[in-house]
């Protein structure tokens, strides 16, 4: 078991592995992401029933929590592999930075968006610095900070190894910040609502939501794999493997 | 080795008082601002003023960072202390000590005076002045991390800021919320404590990134 | 499906606008990073296959 994630870690290491790879697997992912999505969400939207307090704006649930979610879980990947770029120096994982940072934003900000929306209907206003949403926007700014540093370096592989670094920076502020906003919002408890639902989901509408956060778990995969392999195309546009694979 | 390159830096900032000066200058006016801005109402500012002076020092502290190694990027200092035989962590570590005691010391220092006019309590005296002490090394460390990342690049500065400030946002509200504790009468040990565990493990963390950072940067 | 009819399932109750305007935002800011980063794939295989072609070109003159 274990030598054989070891063997798939030294493959996947390799950009002619990785691109072979995903050649063989996206086709499937896509296909397997956008049916997962597609029915996640037109079951939450369509066939979930509707919330005995919030009513039917609850159903934002199905793309907010989802992208939420794989936002953080991209910034903690993000993070894994800038450390991974720095301690190791492995190619792929300076690819892979690249490849994650510009997706996760663009989730940050879908969960950004969607719970500002939601927040009308429910708390009678867009915006509530409420201690989940503030985590989040602050996320949208570490996410933007390492997106624009890796803008500014001209050199690629430059750019992402300071871009590695300020992943692994943020990802240890990160699990600060949430602790630190958490007791903000209870220090200043009164000016903010609390929506914090402690009761349970019925499985009318967890199931829904757990198909369409796999859904969007997946799209993201997608994204990062071909993002990689634009990224190994244009690193490696004059070795002589890729030049006999395309 | 180390007491050596803190010896320089301390004097080279020595030799322009302005690097010292213009920091607290810029943290005195914009404090000065917000009673212009906002309202001179005693009781609004007071309100107010743990987050005015926090927010205020910590851009004072991001802003004289920017130039933490311009000037030995450009003259050329920099390029030996990365092949020289000593400790980059050392070296990184004597930068940041010697930035803060010009920078974020002064600001520590001249904050009471800030904070008596904007009418801060006098409750919230004691937390404001430890938090800041505890939590203004802090500042430095991080600033600097996004110094040496930055460092060589054109338009620095407001890259330098983006990097930095979502960084700040812990010690921004344990600072500035320990002093809305210690005015509402609550006990500020835990909080503290806090800060000073989050100086620490920022100086003995930050002077590796800022030594890893100050390679990448220049490209080796 | 939960609701009775079409209408009804494009009001939502009252808060039709804002579970459409959500679910079409999220969409189109998905499906548009989705797009770019496709197209900065195929635009980065094209290269290579002009560079390849060009490598072949100037293998073949070389004979």
């Amino acid at each position: 078991m274990w030598s054989t994630l070891v063997r798939w870690y030294h493959q996947l290491g390799s950009p002619r592995y990785f691109y072979r790879f995903s050649t063989v697997v996206l086709p499937w992912l896509w296909v397997l992401a956008i049916v997962l999505t597609a029915v996640g969400l037109v079951w939450g939207l369509a066939f979930a029933p509707e919330d005995y307090q919030q009513g039917n704006s609850y159903r934002i649930i199905f793309i907010h929590v989802p992208a939420a979610g794989a936002a953080l879980t991209g910034y903690v990947a993000m993070g894994v592999a800038g450390l991974v770029a720095l301690v190791w120096r492995m190619k792929m994982a300076e690819i892979m930075i690249r490849a994650i940072a510009p997706f996760g934003a663009v989730l940050a900000a879908v969960a950004l968006l969607t719970g500002a929306i939601w927040g009308k209907p429910t708390w009678g206003t867009y915006w509530v610095w409420d201690a989940r949403l503030t985590s989040m926007l602050i996320m949208l700014f570490l996410y933007l900070g390492v997106v624009a540093l890796m803008k500014a370096i001209e050199d690629d592989r430059q750019g992402a190894r300071a871009a590695s670094l300020l992943s692994v920076v943020g990802v240890i502020n990160v699990v600060v910040v949430k602790y630190s906003v958490e007791w903000w919002n209870s220090l200043h408890q009164g000016s903010t609502i609390n929506l914090t639902r402690e009761t349970t989901m019925p499985a009318e509408m967890l199931v829904p939501l757990l198909v369409s956060m796999a859904g969007i778990y997946l799209l993201f995969a997608v994204s990062v794999l071909v993002r990689a392999r634009a990224e190994i195309l244009r690193r490696e546009r004059k070795s002589r493997w890729l030049q006999e694979e395309v | 080795m180390f007491l050596a390159s803190l010896h320089r830096e301390l004097l080279l900032v020595w030799r322009r008082p302005a690097e010292i000066i213009n920091p607290l200058f810029f943290f005195v006016m914009v404090c000065s601002l917000f009673p212009l801005a906002v309202s001179p109402r005693p009781a609004l500012l007071a309100s107010i003023a743990p987050g005015i002076v926090w927010v205020a020092a910590l851009l004072a502290v991001l802003l004289s960072s920017e130039s933490l190694f311009r000037q030995d990027h450009d003259s050329g200092a920099l390029e030996q202390m990365l092949v020289a035989p000593q400790s980059l962590y050392l070296a990184a570590l004597a930068k940041m000590l010697a930035h803060w005691l010009l920078t974020g010391l002064p600001l520590v220092a001249i904050a009471p005076v800030l904070a008596y006019m904007l009418h801060l309590p006098a409750s919230g005296y004691t937390a404001l002045f430890v938090g800041l002490l505890l939590g203004t090394p802090v500042l430095t460390a991080v600033a600097a991390i996004g110094a040496a990342l930055t460092v060589g690049l054109r338009n620095a500065g407001v890259l330098l800021a983006l990097l930095v400030l979502p960084l700040y946002v812990p010690v921004l509200v344990f600072g500035a919320g320990v002093v809305i504790y210690a005015v509402d009468g609550l006990a500020t040990d835990g909080v503290l404590a806090l800060l000073a565990a989050m100086a620490i493990a920022a100086w003995t963390l930050a002077p590796a990134a800022v030594a890893a950072g100050l390679r990448i940067s220049s490209g080796n | 499906m939960y609701f009775e009819s079409f209408e009804a399932f494009l009001q939502m109750g009252r808060h039709g606008a804002y579970v459409w305007s959500a679910y079409g935002l999220s969409l189109l800011l998905i499906v548009a990073s989705l797009v770019s980063a496709v197209r900065a794939e195929r635009g980065a295989r094209q290269t290579v296959r002009r560079l390849r072609q060009r490598a072949n070109n100037a293998g073949e003159n070389a004979k």
